[in-house]
């Protein structure tokens, strides 16, 4: 158990700066997720804390100890790899034993702790086979095993969950939530996948070009993005930009572009008064759009309906405003046709406006 | 599906493969052969009247006891596998050692010093046997079985350095990644994870350096004199050829026997040296 301390972490390869001035507090127990892009510096950030990559510059703490010039060996963490590397020469017992092994534990020890592991994870009729006869699901289990085994201070997670199929991945991810409720060790997880973010971090670190765009709750992330990146990733379907321009008449405040003309909320008046005349990025998220009613006014305007993508359990529906595409998501007891035209209202307080030229939230 | 017709897996497999296996194993029937055959037959005219060349009825193991007892074929024998073995162990050594360093450790000039190692195997010993020959001299090692231990290496290593770089380059460096958190060293993982996996790569790399040694002649001709000195290749062929006169039975006994000992090799570790060869990533 212990908190992990990133202090201006950075990264350089030969041409390329990885990871820029990284700044985090990783919290006793928690679990914190690194998503964004390939290539964003998020699995190199988690590298340098398992010790597998130089720092270039900064400094990781994890409990009370600077690990910087550490060896792996010697961090107390334990990883779990996106393709499991699983060693294909020994049966599982026998992987899951080997971190025991090699910190000398005695045997009764190693047999009570992988017995233990095994049980908790369901793989104790696996413990004689050699990886090569598992299924994806059970290599993924043993991989868990093998971290969970050794007690470590700190699990790092890359991307373990993505050669998985579809609704296994889900599973695994509700399971690896248990296992992190069970277990109460600090974990650091990387994935590129924003719904496995939001579902298991207890905080999520959205990273870009090796930056930290934003640290946060998943569903603060979600509610207040500090950027349109942010925005953008965090959400699926993503959430839908218009170009606006701000203008005042009438005593209020509005945002406006071909086919569209929205009323400021009063709250955020003060902030985008300042904006008058300019272009500013106006987001609202697939699902803040409703069906429009006689009170919505100020908020309404009229779509053509492209596609339609009924879920089941909801509709997303491609739209068309002016010159503007975006995305609805509707009741399932919506009934729309393509080249429809569809009158839709935005959620006052849900409406995100960000400035165009640094894409900042205003 | 498609049916072939049976005349087209004759023509375009069975034929072709006919041709090429006894093309391939008729020279070592041709050595059994003679190897067996009592002098009188093979010293008969071509054109008698009861000349058999493929076959023999009076089948004779002469020719073997000749070679064990008139020339030092045995000792020649111990001579050949004592140098191959002790070689190809000291070639094994460093190209393991050499292939992890290449194919795993960042370092500046990696790529270079690979390609290098590489071009060394190409010099043709041709060329190189003149320069070897002053070192030999030099440190006073001609005529001794150290001369070759000594000089084999020098096409065995970049060999087996570039053989195993490749195969190292095959298993997922996570593996050892995760040896080195689970708390391995480095060399740890390595000797505990990477040489186990590549047991194939290892094997197969191995096998070639035995028979490359074992076969080794132009070396082998120019740095032992002695008789009881020589390997098999070279004591065959210098001490039963004398003058213009060829003992073709003891030539083909001892060539026989000579390689019996690379086709067990072969044919103990086949598996192991085509996965070897082709490389295999076991999830």
């Amino acid at each position: 158990m212990a908190q992990v301390l990133l202090k201006e972490l950075n990264k350089k390869y030969d041409e390329v700066h990885a990871v820029k001035d990284v700044n985090l507090h990783i919290r006793d127990k928690e679990f914190m997720v690194f998503v964004g892009p390939s290539g964003c510096g998020k699995t190199t950030t988690l590298r340098m804390v398992a010790g597998l990559e130089e720092i270039t510059a900064g400094e990781i703490t994890i409990g009370d100890r600077v690990v910087n010039d550490l060896p792996p060996k010697d961090r107390d963490i334990a990883m779990v790899f996106q393709n499991y590397a699983l060693y294909p020469h020994m049966t599982v017992y026998d992987n899951m034993a080997f971190g025991l092994k090699m910190r000398k534990f005695p045997k009764a020890e190693i047999q009570k702790r992988v017995g233990d592991a095994a049980e908790i994870l369901g793989i104790g009729e696996l413990l004689k086979r050699k990886p090569r006869q598992l299924s994806g699901g059970q290599r993924q289990r043993v991989a868990v095993g093998r971290a969970i085994v050794r007690h470590p201070q700190v699990f790092l997670f890359d991307e373990p969950l993505s050669n998985l199929d579809a609704k296994l991945r889900v599973q695994m991810r509700a399971e690896l939530k248990r296992l992190h409720d069970r277990l109460e060790t600090t974990a650091i997880y990387v994935t590129h996948d924003q719904v496995e973010a939001m579902t298991l971090g207890d905080r999520v670190v959205v990273m870009k070009d090796g930056l930290v765009q934003q640290v946060g709750e998943p569903l603060d992330l979600y509610a207040k993005p500090i950027n349109r990146f942010v925005a953008s990733f965090i959400g699926s379907p993503s959430m839908n930009f218009a170009d606006v321009v701000i203008n005042e008449a009438n005593g209020a405040v509005w945002a406006e572009s071909s086919g569209l003309r929205i009323k400021v909320p009063p709250a955020r008046v003060e902030r985008l008064r300042a904006y008058k005349g300019q272009h500013v990025t106006l987001g609202i998220r697939p699902e803040d759009l409703r069906l429009a009613a006689g009170a919505d006014g100020d908020y309404a305007f009229d779509t053509v309906v492209d596609v339609v993508e009924p879920l089941g359990s909801e509709i997303l529906l491609d739209l068309k405003a002016g010159s503007m595409a975006l995305v609805a998501r509707v009741d399932p007891t919506v009934r729309v046709k393509t080249h429809d035209t569809l009158r839709l209202a935005m959620l006052p307080e849900r409406l995100h406006f960000f400035d165009a030229g640094t894409e900042q939230a205003i | 599906m498609v049916i072939e017709r049976r005349w087209k897996r004759w023509v375009y497999f069975y034929i072709p493969l006919s041709i090429f296996v006894i093309g391939t194993l008729f020279p070592f029937y041709w050595m059994l052969i003679t190897a067996i055959r009592p002098d009188a037959e093979l010293y008969r005219s071509w054109r008698a009247v009861n000349n058999a060349p493929f076959w023999t009825l009076h089948p004779t193991l002469d020719h073997f006891q000749d070679l064990m007892a008139k020339t030092t074929f045995p000792r020649w024998l111990w001579n050949t596998f004592f140098i191959a073995v002790i070689s190809t162990g000291i070639s094994l050594f460093c190209g393991l050692l050499a292939g992890y360093a290449l194919a795993r450790l960042r370092f500046p000039m990696a790529g270079a010093l690979g390609t290098s190692i590489f071009v060394t195997y190409l010099v043709p010993p041709t060329l190189l046997f003149i320069p070897l020959a002053d070192i030999i001299r030099d440190f006073h090692l001609g005529n001794t079985p150290w001369a070759l231990i000594l000089t084999y290496p020098t096409f065995l290593i970049p060999f087996c350095t570039w053989l195993l770089m490749g195969y190292f380059k095959t298993i997922p460096k996570e593996l050892e990644e995760c040896a080195r958190i689970d708390g391995a060293t480095r060399f740890g993982a390595m000797i505990r994870i990477i040489f186990p996996i590549a047991v194939p790569g290892i094997l197969s790399a191995g096998i070639f350096a035995f028979t490359l040694s074992w076969n080794e002649f132009i070396y082998a001709l120019i740095f032992l004199s002695s008789p009881e000195r020589k390997t098999v290749p070279v004591g065959v062929v210098s001490e039963l050829i004398r003058g213009d006169i060829y003992f073709w039975g003891q030539l083909m006994a001892g060539a026989l026997l000579g390689s019996v000992p690379v086709a067990l090799v072969y044919s103990f570790f086949v598996e192991y040296y085509v996965t070897g060869l082709t490389g295999s990533v076991k999830g």
